[in-house]
């Protein structure tokens, strides 16, 4: 009955505005705050609405829901500040569904910004204090940072699958090609299998090129109903389907390494209310923190078989002019990645369904499924996002 | 040289104690739930597999399987061992897995293996806490 609910609701808002920060790489003149509202600014332009026009603000990232509209000078009367990792703003879709469905907000603003790599008004705050479930049953023994981590999912789906390096290396490969097409991009020179292979060791089986940039930036989004989208700035990006999940919190607690449920279950979620096929996606957008992780979202959201995502990249097709389009802004490991990607996701595939990505544009693409990992593969969302209703 | 030891350390809490207690005493105390029969890990007041809060502490073998493993070539600044080390998931006989090192093996991803058998040691790394550590099991 749920699921009748919700596909019910298919295609019901439409992302009306979509932008990221002036600009996106190293930059230490700006803080995450500063972020946050470039992306806020540029996507109301894009969507032809006002401040004044918002009355929700979703984000993550700061202490408390009122810190980011109170720098934008926004007085929503719904404050959302779910923080589930790098995927937030894709479960923010969700949200902002329910809440523009319910009659609570009509314009909803969803903002991120993020001084990943200079560390600016980030704030303190230790995640991992000693007296955390991660920091009593992980930081003792060494656990470094998110590539140990997920590590050892990627050796558990090694063991289990036979998935090697090679097969890994070409996700960075592949993507790499795709940045070398987006002018933004931190990382534009070519790379083989052999170059990611003899990059610096980083924790097995990683090595650089297997890992995500650290950078700063920001991006944001405006969500309206489909009613009101018609008379905004820009062609609505209906949203299809939406979902979201978490299995775990801390790596040591995932229920199997090899197989990422929270995934099967927020795309579960997606499939069923958009009712879109796979065969009807022509783009996808999935979060590259490390090389395993493309791979492991192919298997969760049923493009291949469980065990079948290794060989699926391993002939370079989601790179350009391939038969899977996949991360053609670059992504994290190519593109810019300041701690939470997911909003990137979102924006890129906004852009490529309406047209606008120069060299880089996937032609006639009308259907994108976007999705991200939050926390280390503790949580999943998933949206799939459409020109049509 | 206890003193000198400035990797990261725990801060048990009560749901916690009764574990890192164990350690100190070289046993590995662990949880399972009186109604529905599981094994668990990390400790908590309450059973993850069916919420039941009729839970008891027990002394587990010491003894599983390595699970998944990672080769940590760049630590953090303080690490626990010299780099590079072995950071391991371990699934007890019991049935839970836990976070540990594994040592007495090279850390050459060559040697090591999945499902490999482990046996605990006592790592007292200060005059407070000692750390689980897990061998190859001859
Ligand atoms: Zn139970």
């Amino acid at each position: 009955m749920a699921l009748e609910k919700l596909h019910a609701q298919r295609g019901s808002i439409a992302i009306v505005g979509a932008a990221e920060s002036d600009r996106v790489g190293k930059l230490p003149g700006k803080s995450a705050l500063a972020l946050h509202a470039e992306g806020a600014r540029n996507a109301l332009a894009d969507a032809g609405l006002k401040a004044s026009d918002v009355d929700a603000v979703l984000s993550t990232g700061r202490q408390t829901a009122n810190d980011v509209p109170e720098y934008l000078g926004i007085r929503p009367r719904y404050l959302d500040n779910t923080q589930m990792g790098g995927c937030s703003f894709i479960a923010h879709l969700q949200h902002a569904l329910g809440i523009i469905n319910a009659g609570v907000a009509e314009v909803v603003l969803i903002t991120h910004g993020e001084s990943g790599y200079s560390r600016v008004g980030m704030g303190s705050g230790d995640r991992f204090a000693p007296d955390t479930p991660p920091g009593q049953f992980e930081m003792p023994f060494g656990i470094g940072g998110p590539a140990t981590r997920y590590a050892l999912a990627a050796v558990r789906h090694m063991h289990e699958y036979g998935t090697t390096k090679e097969q890994m290396a070409q996700v960075a490969v592949a993507t790499r090609e795709w940045a070398r097409l987006n002018p933004r991009a931190m990382m534009r020179d070519p790379i083989t299998v052999a170059d990611v292979l003899s990059s610096k060791e980083i924790a097995w089986p990683f090595n650089l090129l297997d890992c995500c940039l650290v950078t700063d930036g920001g991006g944001a989004l405006v969500v309206t109903s489909a009613e009101r989208a018609q008379s905004c700035a820009k062609k609505p990006v209906y949203v299809l389907g939406t979902g979201e999940a978490s299995c775990h919190s801390i790596i040591s607690q995932m229920p199997r390494f090899h197989v990422w449920d929270a995934a099967i279950m927020a795309g579960e979620r997606a499939w069923a209310m958009s009712g879109v096929k796979h065969s009807e996606i022509d783009l996808a957008m999935f979060y590259d923190a490390f090389t395993i992780v493309p791979i492991l979202a192919l298997e969760a959201l049923g493009f291949v078989e469980p065990g079948e995502g290794g060989p699926f990249v391993a002939d370079g097709k989601t790179g350009p002019g391939g038969s899977f389009p996949m991360n053609t802004n670059g992504g994290g490991l190519s593109y810019t990645h300041s701690g939470m990607y997911g909003m990137y996701l979102l924006v890129e595939a906004v852009k490529q369904l309406r047209g606008e990505c120069g060299e880089r544009q996937v032609k006639d693409a009308t259907t994108a499924i976007c999705h991200g990992t939050g926390g280390i593969l503790s949580a999943s969302a998933t949206a799939i996002l459409s020109t049509e209703r | 040289m206890a003193d000198e030891y400035k990797a990261p350390l725990p801060n048990p809490t009560p749901d916690s104690k009764p574990f890192w207690d164990g350690l100190k005493a070289h046993e590995l105390r662990i949880q399972r739930c009186k109604d529905c029969g599981d094994a668990y890990f990390y400790p908590r007041d309450v059973c993850p597999g069916c919420l039941s809060g009729n839970v008891e502490w027990f002394t587990a073998s010491g003894r599983g399987k390595l699970h998944t493993f990672s080769i940590v070539y760049r630590p953090l600044k303080y690490p626990p061992l010299q780099a590079p080390y072995v950071l391991a998931m371990v699934e007890l006989e019991e049935g839970p897995r836990m976070m540990s090192n594994l040592v007495g093996i090279e850390p050459d991803p060559a040697k090591i293996r999945c499902e490999m058998p482990v046996v605990i040691e006592y790592a007292d790394v200060t005059a407070e806490v000692t750390l689980p550590r897990f061998r190859p099991a001859s």
